[in-house]
């Protein structure tokens, strides 16, 4: 594999478009609930805020800073799980991991964009960045808001 | 019989060949691996070095001809490894100017030696109230065995602050070490940006105390000559597997009255004396600190690694150092986008480069130079206080050895280059 298609296939165009342009970007006025998710190795942070009514997500927004991957994944999970049922988006949230480990599409509906992180699977190292806004999200609709990590044995060698 | 090791460039008194980048780099093997298709260039020496071709032979020769256990037989091959692993102690004890190799202490590296004088000195010697100095700048090996020690015995931990260039604040220095100061511990250079602490001056303001230096050698002992007698310090902290040596090996040097007043680290075999079943003696230094059967054949590992620093001359190696880290600090500052944290001057930084580029996030920075494969470091560098003192997440680091040329660095930059443009944070 070439230098230009192992990047591209890891970084595709629509990643970078979310993380160029992230979408949900803006705080919301009155959350019901939130939590922060940080990935101590690479210095990633999210923090998302959702609001739900009855049993529906009606709005959702993250803020934070971090790598490309982290930045991009989670864009695209606010996308996914706006306007969903807590028991959709939780489902998303399990076929989102599945697809880390599979480096397979899930096949449900509403991930198109998503599964362009299918190459991400490839790269162990990568794979918490990925994975970091959907553990929050998970925290915060559990109502435990606190803090997550994607990255438990937070060893370094300097 | 007399074993040395073979590679044998441990004298002094032979003439020094000039400085031939060409014929260390064939010493490398590992330099000749291509990564998916294009030639590594590894520039992540701060977290460990490559090993010569002397060093690994070294270790083969041990396993294959001398192989037994040290300290205990009166076999020809216990002999011969204890002659080697002892052998390896004396190497290491010239390097770094001790008089008496028995004050040369193995241990895992970095870390465990730090973590066995806050153990066995700090529990002996320190009470409540007393003051550990360290820097903001340190290692977190330097930070988290004395906040352990504070939150078992209530010592007082003190920083000495970095200022924004990320050199120390000497000002506030000379107010923070005071007469409840009872031990300074410093990094000789900061591995997350390459600065070179002024040791001659934070030294004298412990001494006036009465208090006792560690310096953390860790990124000095693998780049610039070091001689304890010389810096007039305690306790020298070092790892082999950033000087050429293997993993699982590096140093504690001690002052011989200082390691005479402290207990054990470990209990168990070799380091006592005398056992009963009520109590046991311990054992002379060095051997009281290094209970259980040393990693011997790393150690002598790490001896045929002095042998080879030894023979370029410590000073050449600096020297090369400063050439190229002068050279990366010009030609990164000429990359849009790139700013680089830390002194400015090569002569006041080792062979490390700690650099932002705009827009895109260090984990990326170092996946696209993967792909052109450069090797670099992205993180927070073990060093979390410096990167909030910076007010970064992480940065991107480039370090720099006897092997690297200024190829390397063109290489670098343009993949930086390339990083930007993939981003599109610049067209
Ligand atoms: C300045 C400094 N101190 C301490 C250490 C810890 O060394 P080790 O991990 O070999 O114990 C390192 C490197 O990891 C370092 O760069």
């Amino acid at each position: 594999m070439t230098t230009g298609s192992l990047l591209d296939d890891l970084y595709r165009e629509i990643l970078l478009d979310h993380y160029r342009q992230p979408r949900n970007h803006n705080p919301l006025d009155a959350p019901t609930c939130s939590a922060d998710g940080s990935n101590p190795l690479c210095g990633d942070q999210v923090r998302i805020e959702v609001s739900v009514a009855g049993d529906r997500i009606v709005g959702i927004s993250f803020s934070g800073r971090g790598c490309s991957i982290s930045q991009a994944s989670t864009s695209m999970m606010t996308e996914y799980v706006k306007g969903r049922s807590a028991e959709d988006a939780r489902k998303g949230i399990d076929a989102f991991q599945q697809m880390m480990v599979t480096a397979e599409s899930p096949g449900i509906e509403g991930f198109d964009d998503i599964e362009a992180l299918i190459g991400v699977a490839k790269f162990p190292a990568r794979v918490k960045c990925a994975s970091l806004g959907w553990k929050t999200l998970e925290q915060a609709l559990a109502g435990e808001g606190g803090a997550v990590t994607t990255d438990e044995r937070s060893v370094e060698h300097a | 019989m007399t074993l040395t090791a073979q590679n044998s460039g441990n004298s002094a008194s032979n003439a020094r060949l000039p400085y031939d980048i060409n014929r260390i780099r064939r010493d490398f093997p590992i330099l000749k691996r291509d990564i998916g298709g294009v030639p590594l260039v590894y520039l992540d020496n701060a977290a460990t070095s490559q090993k010569p071709v002397q060093v690994i032979a070294e270790l083969t020769r041990f396993y294959r001809d001398h192989n037994a256990n040290v300290h205990r037989g009166v076999h020809t091959l216990s002999v011969e490894a204890t002659e080697l692993y002892e052998g390896a102690r004396s190497k290491i004890a010239a390097f770094i100017g001790a008089s008496d190799p028995h004050e040369i202490i193995f241990t895992r590296g970095t870390t465990e030696s730090i973590n066995l004088v806050a153990h066995s000195w700090g529990r002996k010697h320190l009470q409540a109230g007393d003051e550990v100095v360290v820097s903001e700048i340190e290692h977190h090996s330097n930070i988290v065995p004395w906040q352990m020690l504070r939150d078992e015995r209530g010592i007082v931990l003190k920083y000495i602050p970095m200022l924004p260039d990320g050199t120390l604040d000497l000002q506030v220095a000379r107010s923070l070490i005071g007469p409840k100061t009872k031990l300074l511990s410093i990094t000789a250079m900061s591995n997350a940006l390459g600065t070179i602490v002024p040791l001659q001056e934070l030294i004298p303001l412990a001494k006036a105390q009465g208090a006792l230096v560690l310096v953390d050698g860790a990124q000095s002992v693998p780049h610039m000559a070091v001689d304890v007698q010389a810096l007039g310090i305690d306790f020298l902290a070092f790892s082999g597997h950033k000087m050429l040596g293997p993993t699982g090996i590096g140093v504690l040097w001690g002052r011989m009255p200082v390691l005479e007043s402290m207990d054990p680290f470990m209990g168990g075999g070799d380091m006592i004396l005398n056992v009963t079943m009520e109590q046991s003696t311990w054992a002379d230094v060095p051997a009281k600190f290094e209970a259980g059967t040393p990693n011997i054949a790393d150690a002598i590992g790490l001896g045929a690694a002095v042998d080879y620093l030894s023979a370029l001359g410590m000073d050449e190696v600096r020297r090369h150092e400063i050439e190229i880290t002068d050279y990366a600090l010009r030609r990164l500052g000429d990359v849009p986008g790139v700013t680089i944290f830390g002194p400015m001057d090569a002569q006041q930084r080792g062979g490390v480069v700690s650099f932002e580029l705009e827009g895109v996030h260090p984990h990326d920075v170092g996946q696209v130079l993967d792909t052109k494969g450069v090797a670099i470091r992205t993180g927070h560098h073990c060093a979390q206080p410096v990167m909030a003192a910076l007010d970064v997440p992480a940065t991107a680091r480039a370090s720099f050895y006897i092997y690297n040329t200024t190829a390397e660095v063109d290489a670098l930059a343009s993949a930086l280059e390339a990083a930007s443009a993939f981003f599109g944070v610049r067209a």
